[in-house]
This record gives structure tokens, C-alpha cells and sequence, in this order.
């Protein structure tokens, strides 16, 4: 192979690079200071995030196991800049005691997790998803495990790795039925001879329940709540916006190059779960005290209105999914980049805990106030733009009805946002968040997630370009 | 062709400057501040200046019409192929000059502010407000759609609101910017429905293609669609609604003379000088459609315009606050200039009212700017705005006096200040095309002198009053402004217009028509002689005539009631009839509909709540049910 093809699979070579790097610094450093390791794992990765953006040829490896496209690239790029914004939130995290004698742990399993998602999005193969799946979804059982002493921490870690074994299970019998009728696990083989006999549609439901357990679909939800709880923020960060969005991503693009033949069929489990999924995120959302639980049957109702970009099948509906993840990095990033902050300060995480940080941490509150907004989709901050042409796609398909059911939803998740709003704002505490002031990495990160969440929503010319790289059924 | 692109600067920087005083203002001092401010605005004005030196003598014009050019575009909202949301920048001869009108007049506000707003809490607010409404005032007049500049229509609004109600804690101040605010809202809610009457039917927003003579609105007129006016007609009598709420035109000019509560650089610039003159500019930056496709329309523009100008006119003779005096008399001017636009035909010299109008706002906006700066000086000295405690203040006040003199006169119409050649224009124009405006004009044109002089002659002739403390001059970064837009004043009337700015960009001779010009010079010194019987020395001849004319005197001292019919109408029929029954349909049924869904929500959330137990197995057992019910589903119900 000629270095043009390596190239190819560029964005997995350097995070091999990277993770090969911090393995052998580990070796090198002083047992007791970590942070070199920090500053080298972020600048790193800092260097890969733009590395990135370096337009590179498209084309196929492996005798096609291994595809790069334009929109991939552009996926892989738009998880790269979410992993990048966890890993700045997570330095204050990692300076702490407890985790100092782990740091390159952290940073291994997470960029493992990263290549298993990027082969996961490259693959034009299900033996190559599948090994990228489980590379992605592994590690992050061991990270959400990572305060092994704490007894929620651990319970996350386990409960994450068993129910993620019972839906690999579903998904590889799913996969084996399609292997058994078409012959093939090559996507374009299977797309052409793929027809809706029983056992093949059988095999797509368990393929479906597969991904809709990693996308968080209701009802496959129910172990985010205590996975998300139970692990450390910035993990339930990681789990809620890029483990989700690389799953939404490699979704999408099996259901609209593999399985274009049943769109008819599928359309409607999405149109009914997209229900489903947004307005029991909802219902669940609204009674949650801790903010981790809280934000995590937030992302669960998210999930619910992303899935309306999926019901059309159009090229608008894959643009506004795209562009919403992007715009849900960002807000998502932005609020939890928040909680982490205030933990990590003050050890609080519950709404309660937020009156009147208005007074003590005005910046915080409005990162947070912003974020919040993005997230109910409050014009003119990004979230709205990425709402709106999620509704205007399934609109343009004529599912006016699920978009009147999103409409009310988004009013229901306004509620639950706003109380968020109130409390820093208008409610008064007598033992606020004492005030205090971030470190510089984090700060870079929530500069960046507010830049992110203003900009992605008035740069028109983002929106286009996405718009110019997907494609429909 | 020369490069425009550095005009995205001219947009940029105002923006740049309002984001950094208002985010770090309170952190820097006071005078480091309102500097940034105003070498930010000098940069702007010498940016459009070079546009315009560059625009109108550098350029090339193609058989001797400017072209429009379009320094910048942006697609921001593409909604279908044709339909889109710009921002952009369009330079064409009304843009430029308003570049210059706006940059000119807001740089000499941010150097009088300096000095006026001295010590005030909130300076450095002031000067991010202000920069603020510059970049809006920017955008609007460089829109290269008709979105865009209703987008930075609402901004100016917005801008203006801030200012008026700057002292925030002064009731009446409030009062003033909610009123301004909503008066022009409501109208603007007129201009929203023309934009999309007139976008639905010509399926674009661009200013282009709206206004080029083979473009859909103009070729595709069709018939009457309602009341005998076509559909076009309609949006374009909407998209002026929204004009003369802007402009302060009759009925929506209640909000002008209140939102004096501003401070006073703030009526400068805002409410004399830029702002108000957007319904003006307005209807130029749309003239092709009103004047081929909607010649009704344009009729309407035209009697608005005029009735507004008489009735300020009569309205300001009597009033007694100075600053009331010169928004009545800005409201007056606007008139003219609308006034000219509706009587202007398209093209060449039928072209003429066109371009008086744009005239008359170029010269306008420097000696109306020059007026509200001197009356902010004289305020500045004496600390009060009526009339009736003034009196013999040329000796405390000399520069003020004498730049005062200047703008007085040159809203008179005396020659060879600027105001005579455009005011000439202008009843030229109505002359040849309608002689019953034309006699209203000219009618003006003698109240104009007179309530002018009425006012200079109380300020600085008349008795001498007793002051508690000797009034001085006011410091140099005010006066060097007033000497600036004086000598503007002065010598603005000979910049010819009808070579630059006209109506199809091409360039025409234009000359001073003597039978025009003889007797509107005389009426204005006629006007001034009265002035100067009744009010040079304090007699009794004004008590004598408002007590002859009791009644007539007493309805133009209360602005012909015009406030008080408003809140007869909203107050007894519109909340009365209207509101209330909706107060009731919102209270119960809206309400009552939201209500039910948050109940409902908090009993569904509440009985769910169990399948959230933290037992794997239970979620097991849930996964695999979905699965299960997911296949029947598909298997019996979707296949």
C-alpha cells in the first residue's frame, strides 16, 4: 500500500499515534507528576482536531471493509472537536488526588473509544462496524467505572457492560439472520439483494434495537439513567453527546445506503419510537433533582427529535441530524462543562444546589443560561436553527402531525430547562456556590462551547456545506 | 472595477465596539471609553467617505448610470431556491450617500457626547448604545434585500428604545421609549405584512431584482385585487406603514416629540438626523415599484407627507419646549421629503422630486443636527428646555448663538445656505406636478421661518431673564461639532445632486427656477420679519393673538388632541371590546389547554416512575419486550 491509501484512514492512524504516544511517555514520566502527560495528551489532540480538517482523498480500503466519503470525514471531524472540548473539561477532574496515578489511563481508553467509533463510521462492512462498535462501547464501561472505589461508579461500569452485552447479542443474531438471506456483510451487496422477507426483517429489528440501545431510543433507554449517574461527569458527558452522536451517525448512514429498499417500514418505528423517546425523556426529565440524571433524560428526549430528521429519509433530514449533533455538542458540552466545573469546585450537583449562583458565578450562569436555551432550541442561539430544519425535514416529507407532537415537547422541555434558569437566577440561597474561578482549560473549553453554540447557529455557509455532503435514500 | 470589500469594516467595527463597551465597558474609565467610541466612529466615517469618493468619482459607470454593486453578500436563511435571507452589502448612490449623512452626523454626536454627557452614570453605556445604533443605522441603509433591512429596521428600534429610555430611572423617560417602541412596533407590523405580500408574489427579497424595470414586481402589476388597488399597490401602502411609523408621518408621529426624554445628542442623531429619516429612505430604496407599479401608492406618499409637514408645522408655533419645537419641525422637514418623493416620476428629469428628497435629507440631517446640538448646548447652559425661562442668551453663548443663527436660516431657506437649494427643489417639483401640495409647501415654508425665528428669538433676544448662575459656553468638544455641521450647513447646498443621486442613477442638469425661488425666499422673510415683531422684544402681541384665536390656539398648543384621541380609542373601544374578550379566551382556553398538558405531564411523569427501578434485569426485561413488540409491529402491522 502506497502512503496515498494510508491517508485514507488518516483520522484513525494519528489517534493510534497519539494513543502510542501517551502509552510510552506513561513509561518515561515521573510517578508522581502527571501533568506533562496532561499537556501533552491535550496539545495531541489538539494537533489531530486540526490535522483533521485537512481535506484528504475519499475512497475505500480492505476491499471495501474500510470506506472514507466526505460526509464520514466530516462526522469523524465533528466528533473529534466534542472529544477535544471533554477532554480540556476533564483536566481540573484528572489533577484531582484520587485520579493522578491513572491520568494516561483516562486518555488511552478514551481515544480507543474514539477509533472504535471512527471505524465504526468508516465501515462498509457490519463485521467492520461491529468491531468498531464494541471497540467503542468496552472501554467506556471501564471509564464510567473509573472512581472504582465509589460504589455508583462501579455500579455504572457494570451495569453498562452487561446490558450492552445483551444488545451486542440482539445485534449479532440481527446480523447473522442477514448474513444467512443475503449472503453478503458488505453494505452495497446487502442493500442490493435486501428484500422484506420475514427473516430478513427480523433481522433488521434486532440490527435496529441494537443501535437504538446505543442511541438511548425509549424503550432501550432505561440504563442510561443510572449509567449516566453513576459515572463521572465528564464520562456521562462523553456517553450522552459523542458515544451518541457516532452511533446517530453510522444510524443514519446504514438505514439510508443498506436498508433503502424497507424505508417504508422503517419510516414508521421511527416515526412511532421518535415519539416515544422524546416524550418519555420528557415525563422523566421533569421530576429529576441531580442534574447529571436530569441532563441525561434530557439528551434522551434530544435523541427523540434528531430521530425526526431520520423519518423523511431525505437529504435535508441527514444535513439537519448532522448539524444538530454539532449544535448538540456544543450546548451539551457547554451545560455539563458547567456541572463539572461546580463539582469540581464545590462537590454540588443537584438543582437545588444552583440557587443563586447568579450572584456568586455570574460568567457560569450564563454559559449555562445559553446552553440551556440551545438545548430548548431558543432562537436566535444555535439549538433553534438545528430544531428548525429538523422539523422542516420531516415537514417536507408531510409528517406534519410528529412535528406538532415535537413542537409540544420542545414547549414541555422549555418547563424543565428554564426551572434550571430560575434557579440561578431569580431563587436566592443561603449556601450558595461559594465563588471561584476556573482554570485556564476549562475556561478555554466553555469559550469555545459558547462560540460554538452563537456561531454554528448564524454561519449559514456551515449549514450549506453539511446540506452539500449528505445525501437521502 | 475597485475593490468594495473593505465596506464590511464599516459594519464590523460599530459591532465590534458595542460588543466590547458593553461586555467591558463598567471595567475601563469613563473617558477611555467614550474614546474607543468615537475613534471607532471616526474610522467608520473616513471608511465612507473613501466609499464615496471611490463610489461616485473613481468608479466607472456604464453609459453614464451608477452602477449598483454589491460589496459583500451572505446567504444566511436560504428557505427556497430563489427565496433567501442575505446579509449583505448593496452600494448604490442613495446607500452612499447615506453612509456619508449617517457616519457624518453620528461622528460629530460621539464628540459632543463627550462633552454633554460628562460625569453621567452610565457613560460608557451611552456610547455602546450608541455604537450600536450606528451598525444598525448602517446595515438598514446598506441592505441588499428587503429582509436584511427590516432585520436592522427592528434593530434601530431597539437602539432607539435603549436611548430614549437611558435615564432609566426618570418615569417619563420610560414612559417615552415604551411608547416609541410600541407606536413604531405597531407600525412596523404593517411593513412586515407588505414584505410578505410583496415577497409571496414576486417570490424574492432582493433590492436588485425588486426594483430592476424587468423584474417581477414591476412587470407582473396584474390587475385589482382589492378595492380596485393591485396586489403590489397593497404591499407597497403596507411597506410605507411602516415608513411613517419610522418617520414619525401622520397618524404615528405621537411617539416623536416624546421620545425627546432621550438625551439630547441622542434627538440629534436618532430622531433628527438618521433614524427618522428611514420611512424616507424607504420608499427611494423602493422608488421604481411606487412610482411604475403603484403609482397609487405613491399618492399616498405624497398627501401623507404633506398633511404631516402642515400639521407639525401649525403644531410647532405654539409649543414651548425647544427641543418639542425642533421634533415638530423635523417631522415637518420629513413631510417635504416624502412629500417630494410622491410627486417624483421615474427617470431623468421627471425624476426631480427624487432627487430634491434625497437632497433635502442631506442637508437636512446637518443643519437639524446642528439645531439639536446648539438646543443640547443651551440646555447644557441654562438646565431647562422651555422657551419662557430664556431669553438674551447671544451674550453668554456666542458660538452657540452663532452657529444656532445659521441653521435657522438655512431652514428658512434663505439663500445661499444649503436648505434654500433643496427646499427649492422640492416646491419646484410639487409645482410642476400638483399645484394644491405645492401651495400647502409653500405655506410651510412661511411657518417654517416663522416658529424657527419665534424660537431663536426668545432663546437669544428677547428679555433678559435672571439665571441662578451665569450661563457659560459650553466646553470645546461641544462647540467644535457645532462649527463643523455649521459650515456643512452652509455649503452642503452646493453639492450637485442631480449628478449624483438621482432616480436611474443617471445624471441630469438641474437649475434654480426663479419662479420658484423668488417668492419661497420671500415668505421665509416674511416669516422671520414676524418672528422678529413678536418675539424680537417681549410685547404683547403673542397673548393678544392666542387669546383672539382662543380655541384654535389652545388645540394646536395641545397637538389638535391627537394623544388624547389615541387613548380614547385604545383605552375605550380597543381594550374595552377587543382585548378584554381575548384577556378571557387566553386566561381560560389557552391557559386552561396549557394547564391540562402540565397536569397531565406531572401524572404520567409521576406513574412511570417505577420502570426506572435500578434493576438490570427489569431493563433487561424491558429491551427485550421492545424488541418482541417492535417485530409484531413490523411483522403484522407495517409489512
Amino acid at each position: 500500500m502506497s502512503l496515498e491509501t494510508f491517508l485514507i484512514m488518516r483520522h484513525e492512524l494519528l489517534l493510534t499515534a497519539a494513543l502510542l504516544v501517551v502509552l510510552v511517555a506513561e513509561l518515561f514520566s515521573h510517578p508522581d507528576k502527571k501533568g506533562p502527560i496532561i499537556t501533552l495528551s491535550v496539545v495531541c489532540f489538539g494537533i489531530i482536531t486540526a490535522l483533521g480538517f485537512i481535506p484528504s482523498p475519499e475512497g475505500e480500503l480492505f476491499g471495501g471493509m474500510y470506506v472514507a466519503s466526505g460526509s464520514r470525514l466530516m462526522m469523524k471531524n465533528i466528533l473529534n472537536i466534542g472529544v477535544l472540548l471533554v477532554i480540556l473539561q476533564s483536566v481540573d477532574w484528572l489533577r484531582r488526588g484520587e485520579n493522578s496515578d491513572k491520568t494516561s489511563e483516562y486518555f488511552i481508553l478514551l481515544v480507543s473509544t474514539l477509533i472504535g467509533m471512527n471505524f465504526m463510521i468508516s465501515s462498509g462492512h457490519f463485521l467492520m462496524f461491529y468491531i468498531g462498535l464494541e471497540l467503542a462501547t468496552i472501554p467506556i464501561a471501564a471509564l464510567a467505572a473509573f472512581d472504582k472505589y465509589r460504589n455508583n461508579s462501579a455500579e455504572a461500569g457494570i451495569k453498562l457492560i452487561l446490558i450492552s452485552a445483551l444488545s451486542s447479542g440482539i445485534l449479532l443474531y440481527g446480523l447473522s439472520m442477514i448474513y444467512g438471506t443475503t449472503g453478503t456483510f458488505y453494505f452495497n451487496e446487502i442493500a442490493a439483494v435486501f428484500s422484506d422477507s420475514n427473516l430478513q426483517i427480523l433481522g433488521f429489528i434486532f440490527f435496529f434495537t441494537g443501535m437504538a440501545f446505543k442511541i438511548s431510543i425509549v424503550p432501550f433507554h432505561l440504563w442510561t439513567a443510572d449509567v449516566y449517574e453513576g459515572a463521572p461527569i465528564n464520562i456521562t458527558a462523553y456517553l450522552s453527546v459523542i458515544s451518541k452522536g457516532a452511533a446517530i451517525f453510522i444510524f443514519i448512514i446504514v438505514l439510508f445506503t443498506v436498508f433503502p429498499v424497507i424505508v417504508g417500514t422503517w419510516q414508521k418505528a421511527i416515526y412511532l419510537l421518535s415519539i416515544l423517546t422524546m416524550t418519555i425523556g420528557n415525563l422523566f426529565a421533569i421530576r429529576q433533582q441531580n442534574l447529571k440524571r436530569f441532563l441525561a433524560f434530557s439528551s434522551i428526549s434530544q435523541a427523540g427529535y434528531i430521530l425526526l430528521g431520520f423519518v423523511g429519509g431525505n437529504q435535508l433530514g441527514m444535513a439537519s441530524v448532522i448539524y444538530y449533533v454539532l449544535v448538540y455538542i456544543f450546548s451539551n458540552l457547554g451545560a455539563f462543562g458547567v456541572v463539572l466545573a461546580v463539582s469540581n469546585a464545590s462537590g454540588k450537583e443537584n438543582i437545588d444546589d444552583y440557587n443563586g449562583l447568579y450572584h456568586t458565578n455570574p460568567k457560569l450562569s450564563l454559559i449555562m443560561m445559553l446552553a440551556l436555551f440551545s438545548l430548548a432550541g431558543i432562537p436566535p442561539v444555535a439549538g433553534y436553527f438545528g430544531k428548525f430544519f429538523l422539523f422542516t425535514a420531516a415537514a417536507e416529507k408531510g409528517f406534519f402531525t410528529l412535528v406538532i407532537i415535537a413542537v409540544l415537547n420542545t414547549i414541555i422541555s422549555l418547563y424543565y430547562y428554564l426551572l434550571i434558569v430560575k434557579a440561578m437566577f431569580l431563587l436566592k440561597s443561603e449556601t450558595p456556590v461559594e465563588k471561584f474561578r476556573s482554570t485556564l482549560y476549562t475556561r478555554f473549553a466553555l469559550g469555545l462551547c459558547v462560540a460554538g453554540i452563537i456561531v454554528t447557529g448564524f454561519a449559514s455557509t456551515l449549514f450549506e456545506f453539511i446540506r452539500n455532503l449528505s445525501f437521502g435514500v | 472595477m475597485i475593490n468594495f470589500s473593505y465596506t464590511i469594516w464599516i459594519l464590523l467595527l460599530p459591532f465590534l465596539v458595542f460588543l466590547l463597551l458593553g461586555l467591558a465597558g463598567h471595567k475601563l474609565k469613563p473617558k477611555l471609553s467614550g474614546l474607543i467610541g468615537t475613534t471607532g466612529l471616526g474610522i467608520i466615517t473616513f471608511l465612507s467617505y473613501l466609499t464615496a469618493y471611490q463610489y461616485f468619482f473613481a468608479s466607472e459607470k456604464v453609459d453614464g448610470v451608477f452602477q449598483k454593486i454589491i460589496a459583500f453578500n451572505g446567504v444566511w436563511l436560504q428557505l427556497t431556491e430563489n427565496l433567501h435571507i442575505d446579509i449583505g452589502i448593496l452600494l448604490d448612490p442613495i446607500s452612499v450617500m447615506m453612509l456619508v449623512v449617517v457616519t457624518t452626523v453620528s461622528f460629530m454626536v460621539h464628540i459632543y457626547s463627550i462633552g454633554y454627557m460628562h460625569g453621567e452614570k452610565g457613560f460608557e453605556r451611552f456610547f455602546a448604545f450608541l455604537s450600536l445604533f450606528s451598525f444598525s443605522m448602517l446595515g438598514l441603509v446598506v441592505a441588499t434585500n428587503i429582509f436584511q433591512m427590516y432585520i436592522f429596521w427592528e434593530l434601530v428600534g431597539v437602539s432607539s428604545y435603549l436611548l430614549i429610555g437611558f435615564y432609566y430611572t426618570k418615569p417619563s423617560a420610560v414612559r417615552a421609549s415604551k411608547k416609541a417602541f410600541i407606536v413604531t412596533r405597531f407600525a412596523d407590523m404593517g411593513f412586515l405584512i407588505g414584505i410578505l405580500i410583496l415577497s409571496f408574489n414576486t417570490k424574492t427579497f432582493d433590492f436588485i431584482t425588486l426594483t430592476s424595470l424587468t423584474g417581477p414586481a414591476i412587470t407582473q402589476t396584474g390587475g385589482a385585487a382589492f378595492m380596485g388597488l393591485s396586489v403590489i399597490t397593497w404591499s407597497m401602502i403596507f411597506v410605507y406603514m411602516g415608513g411613517v411609523g419610522k418617520s414619525a408621518m401622520f397618524p404615528f408621529h405621537i411617539w416623536l416629540p416624546d421620545a425627546m426624554e432621550g438625551p439630547t445628542p441622542v434627538s440629534a442623531l436618532i430622531h433628527a438626523a438618521t433614524m427618522v429619516v428611514a420611512g424616507v429612505y424607504l420608499v427611494a430604496r423602493m422608488f421604481p415599484i411606487y412610482a411604475i407599479a403603484a403609482p397609487d401608492a405613491l399618492n399616498v406618499v405624497a398627501y401623507v407627507g404633506a398633511f404631516s409637514s402642515l400639521l407639525a408645522a401649525v403644531i410647532a408655533c405654539t409649543q414651548t419646549d425647544i427641543k418639542r419645537v425642533l421634533a415638530y419641525s423635523t417631522m415637518s422637514q420629513i413631510g417635504y421629503m416624502m412629500l417630494a418623493l410622491g410627486v417624483s416620476g421615474y427617470g431623468g428629469h421627471d425624476g426631480l422630486g427624487y432627487m430634491a428628497s434625497m437632497f433635502h435629507l442631506f442637508t437636512h440631517a446637518m443643519f437639524k443636527a446642528l439645531l439639536f446640538l446648539g438646543a443640547g448646548a443651551i440646555i447644557h447652559a441654562v438646565h431647562s428646555n422651555y422657551m419662557t425661562e430664556m431669553g438674551g442668551l447671544r451674550k453668554y453663548l456666542p458660538i452657540t448663538h452663532a452657529t444656532f443663527l445659521i441653521a435657522c436660516l438655512t431652514i428658512a431657506g434663505i439663500p445661499p445656505l444649503s436648505g434654500f437649494f433643496s427646499k427649492d427643489e422640492i416646491l419646484t417639483a410639487a409645482l410642476h406636478h400638483n399645484k394644491l401640495l405645492f401651495a400647502v409647501e409653500y405655506a410651510v415654508a412661511g411657518l417654517t421661518a416663522f416658529y424657527m425665528f419665534r424660537l431663536y428669538f426668545s432663546i437669544f433676544w428677547r428679555k433678559e431673564t435672571h439665571y441662578h448662575h451665569t450661563p457659560h459656553e459650553a466646553p470645546l468638544t461641544m462647540t467644535i461639532p457645532l462649527i463643523i455641521l455649521a459650515i456643512g450647513s452652509v455649503f452642503s447646498g452646493f453639492i450637485p445632486f442631480s449628478e449624483l443621486v438621482t432616480s436611474d442613477s443617471m445624471p441630469f442638469e438641474s437649475h434654480i427656477e426663479m419662479a420658484v425661488a423668488i417668492p419661497s425666499v420671500l415668505i421665509g422673510i416674511a416669516g422671520i420679519g414676524i418672528a422678529y415683531i413678536m418675539y424680537k422684544k417681549e410685547t404683547s402681541i403673542p397673548d393678544r393673538l392666542a387669546t383672539t384665536f382662543k380655541y384654535s390656539y389652545k388645540w394646536a398648543y395641545n397637538k389638535f388632541y391627537i394623544d388624547e384621541v389615541y387613548l380614547y380609542i385604545t383605552k375605550n373601544i380597543i381594550f374595552r371590546y377587543i382585548s378584554t374578550p381575548i384577556a378571557w379566551f387566553d386566561r381560560h382556553i389557552v391557559d386552561g389547554t396549557m394547564n391540562l398538558i402540565a397536569f397531565t405531564t406531572q401524572l404520567l411523569s409521576f406513574r412511570i416512575r417505577n420502570y426506572q427501578s435500578g434493576q438490570l434485569q427489569k431493563y433487561g426485561f424491558v429491551f427485550v419486550t421492545g424488541a418482541i413488540a417492535l417485530a409484531i409491529l413490523f411483522a403484522y402491522l407495517w409489512k
